[in-house]
């Protein structure tokens, strides 16, 4: 009973999000699918990383797709080669909305690689 | 009761090897299938052979080449961080002199790691010495500890990074034998700088490798060989 109670508030609330017209509406860059759907990744992205950086950090173990890396790479504005650039960047216009600061981006470049190397090639 | 029981557990025993045996091929091929590298390799330890007969005084090279992979802004105010720095010697009683570049010397058994609080400093199973940075809390015991100096703190935010190299406010930094390219299968930026191969870089465990080779030929050191770091990186002609 309270399992489907649970389940009904859920779809409510995903209804009531998806109706909503103040929900944030991000520029997802070149977007497309590539490890999970949109759904799934909307409610578990955080988990990936958060697994993935110490894995990579402290194993060396470098995974290709779940890097944040990659996410930047496909994610990044079309217009500004940025995922935090803007008020509607991909990963700024969410965090924005749900109100969770991002700690990714003090350290973590927030620029598509393939952009930041053009920029800096001498 | 007895018999009972051994024979549930040789039951739990057989199951489980046979679920083992049942899932192990499947995680390998999700592994490989994903792209995923198998990680810093316990076999290997890599090492840094420094020919101070090779390295010229008044050249900048590998400081250069390091501030610019990384990202640092090539100060030398004490806020400011240094990953690599030249050092110049004098003997007052030949008056002889040599230069050498100092950076972490990747020990064996680092006191940046065994001071740290939060298990931040560590050692990646291919013995590179590092400061995971979602754990540093800023609060600089590694910096004291360390023999070398070869820590900095950043004290200003930082725009604009190398996407392969983080750096944040708040956190401590040092050479990472620039892991990034290590894992991608080339040489940190310093040993592919230097105009004067002074700098060898290799894999300290590997018999073939040419590091290893010249280190069981040559009289080399390790800096502060008494306080039994066992570095990585060792020096020629001190």
């Amino acid at each position: 009973m309270r399992l489907f109670a649970s389940l009904l508030l859920c779809c409510c609330f995903t209804l009531a999000w998806a109706n909503d017209s103040s929900a944030p509406k991000p520029d997802i860059g070149k977007g497309g699918q590539c490890v999970k759907d949109p759904q799934w990744m909307r409610k578990n992205h955080m988990h990936l990383l958060k697994h993935q950086r110490d894995e990579a950090v402290r194993k060396g173990i470098r995974d290709d797709q779940i890097s944040l890396k990659n996410c930047i790479e496909c994610h990044a504005s079309i217009k500004d080669d940025s995922v935090i650039a803007r008020d509607d960047s991909f990963c700024v216009a969410c965090h924005r909305y749900e109100a969770v600061k991002i700690d990714c981006f003090e350290c973590h470049s927030g620029t598509r690689k393939t952009a930041w190397l053009q920029r800096n090639a001498k | 009761m007895s018999d009972v029981n051994s024979q549930r557990r040789n039951f739990l025993k057989t199951s489980l090897g046979a679920a083992a045996v049942a899932i192990a091929p499947g995680m390998l091929l999700f592994q490989v299938a994903q792209g995923k590298s198998d990680g810093a390799d316990a076999k290997v330890r890599w090492g840094m052979l420094i020919d101070t007969a090779q390295c010229k005084p008044g050249c900048n090279d590998c400081v250069t080449a390091c501030n610019k992979e990384n990202g640092l802004s090539g100060g030398i105010a004490v806020t400011d961080s240094q990953w690599i720095r030249k050092i110049d010697l004098k003997d007052i009683s030949t008056g002889r002199e040599i230069s050498l570049p100092m950076m972490c010397q990747h020990c064996e058994n680092p006191p940046c790691v065994d001071v740290c609080p939060t298990a931040a400093s560590f050692k990646r199973p291919d013995g590179i010495v590092l400061v995971d940075k979602h754990r540093c809390i800023g609060c600089r015991y590694c910096m004291m500890a360390c023999p070398y100096k070869a820590r900095s703190f950043v004290h200003e935010p930082i725009h604009d990074q190398n996407p392969d190299v983080p750096r944040g406010k708040g956190t401590v930094e040092s050479c990472t034998f620039c892991v990034h390219r290590l894992d991608e299968g080339t040489q940190p930026a310093c040993a592919e700088a230097c105009p004067n191969k002074a700098i060898l870089f290799g894999n300290l465990n590997d018999p073939e490798s040419e590091i290893s080779k010249k280190i069981h030929s040559v009289a080399s050191i390790q800096i502060r060989a008494d306080l039994q770091l066992n570095t990585g990186v060792h020096y020629q002609g001190l």
